[in-house]
């Protein structure tokens, strides 16, 4: 390779290093902020890097699963309430006045966004369905009932 | 080693490589699109949560991988151009962009389409699709960056730079579900466990997969050789080539 060649190749690929390294930094250093949620034990406990618990009042989004047999809905409004678990000790009760997504039901991840109205409960003004990334059809989820395929590992 | 390679670094040959080449993938690519389609469409299983509405993966997916694709390309394309400076790889940058900016375009739409019903929104700020948009404003800026320039060494070098420094985009889109928290889910085929997808519609999914890639190439090539025409109009070759299309055409009439 001759000379000029090779200070090209230096060039482009210290740029291309260079680069990597300034945005991995940025990145990391905004780590928290470009989380789309908290779980229900960040919110209780602070998060699990830093420590910081929300404040009392402040807007945020929380996901977890919808605890089995939690879900309440007023029979005459639009209201329901809920709470949401992850695989640690947080549990965060959810009230919610609105439509809720088709895949919403109980055992389901979902976030939420709202302001959070004391330690452990949220007033949400969204509610969006999360899904996992596994695709089976109904008969093969049937035979799968009762063994946990459905990945909880997504809400540490 | 690579004294076969060395002929297509001139125009002429990579033209008549790329015409020659150029009915494969269109031969590749249709016929892949049709079964895909039908069998994705039409015979594939329902999901067992989302129902028929999980069907749309079979655009999105392998949209959003070829958009990446076609960025792989134009790297590796803009890298070459840019350390031993070759032309025709500056043109595979500015060939490929505005192809790879339309699937990151169908990938954005057909994700919100997908995400109005199951997830109850058309957008969210997550990581993934964020870093999806931004994939597409690079695309745009590499289009314009490119167009801006009236000399063309200069426009293609530009454009190469600017796709170099887009280069980072990729990881970021790729393990964004991984490093934060989103909405949007884990891969389900891209990763090295086993794909987390019933066979009978992992099927499908693949061909279709194919069948991107394949129109992809099949595009790129179309756009490169029109890329090569319009930067070496003035040569001989290409005057000859015009002339001899010229008379066949009046012979035909």
């Amino acid at each position: 390779m001759n000379p000029r060649r090779k200070k090209r190749l230096l060039i482009t690929s210290s740029l291309i290093v260079g680069l990597s390294c300034a945005v991995g930094l940025t990145l990391f250093a905004l780590q928290q902020n470009i989380d789309l949620f908290y779980t229900p034990n960040e919110i209780i406990n602070g998060k699990n890097e830093t420590g910081i618990k929300p404040e009392i009042g402040q807007r945020l989004r929380v996901g977890g699963m919808v605890l089995n047999g939690s879900v309440q809905r007023d029979p005459d409004s639009l209201k329901v309430s809920f709470d949401l678990i992850d695989n640690q000790a947080g549990q965060i009760t959810v009230y919610f006045d609105g439509i809720l997504p088709d895949l919403f039901r109980e055992g389901q991840g979902i976030v939420a966004q709202g302001t959070l109205k004391s330690s452990n409960t949220i007033d949400a003004f969204e509610v969006l369905a999360k899904h996992d990334e596994e695709y089976m059809p109904p008969e093969v989820a049937d035979a799968l009932k009762g063994m946990d395929h459905l990945k909880t590992e997504q809400y540490k | 080693m690579w004294k076969w390679l060395h002929p297509y670094a001139k125009a002429e040959k990579s033209y008549i490589l790329s015409g020659k080449l150029m009915p494969w993938f269109l031969a590749l690519a249709l016929p892949t699109f049709i079964v895909g389609m039908v069998w994705g469409l039409a015979f594939a299983p329902a999901d067992y949560q989302q129902g028929d509405s999980f069907r749309i993966i079979y655009i999105h997916v392998p949209a959003a991988m070829m958009a990446m694709g076609a960025y792989s390309t134009m790297a590796i394309a803009a890298f070459i151009g840019l350390v031993w400076q070759i032309r025709l790889a500056e043109m595979t940058v500015a060939a490929t962009a505005p192809i790879g900016a339309v699937y990151t375009f169908i990938a954005l739409f057909t994700g919100a389409a997908w995400g109005k019903p199951m997830w109850g929104a058309w957008w969210v700020w997550d990581a993934r699709l964020t870093s999806e948009l931004i994939l597409l404003f690079v695309y745009l800026g590499i289009i314009a960056l490119y167009n801006a320039f009236s000399d063309k060494v200069l426009a293609g070098r530009a454009a190469s730079i600017l796709t170099l420094v887009g280069v980072i985009n990729l990881p970021i889109i790729h393990f964004s579900v991984v490093w934060w928290n989103t909405l949007h889910q884990g891969a389900t085929i891209t990763k090295f466990d086993k794909p987390s997808m019933a066979t009978e519609m992992l099927i499908p999914l693949l061909i279709m997969i194919v069948s991107f890639a394949a129109f992809l190439g099949f595009m790129v090539l179309y756009r490169f050789r029109n890329e090569i025409l319009q930067r070496e109009s003035h040569r001989p070759w290409v005057i000859a080539l015009v002339k001899s299309s010229s008379s066949n055409d009046s012979q035909g009439a």
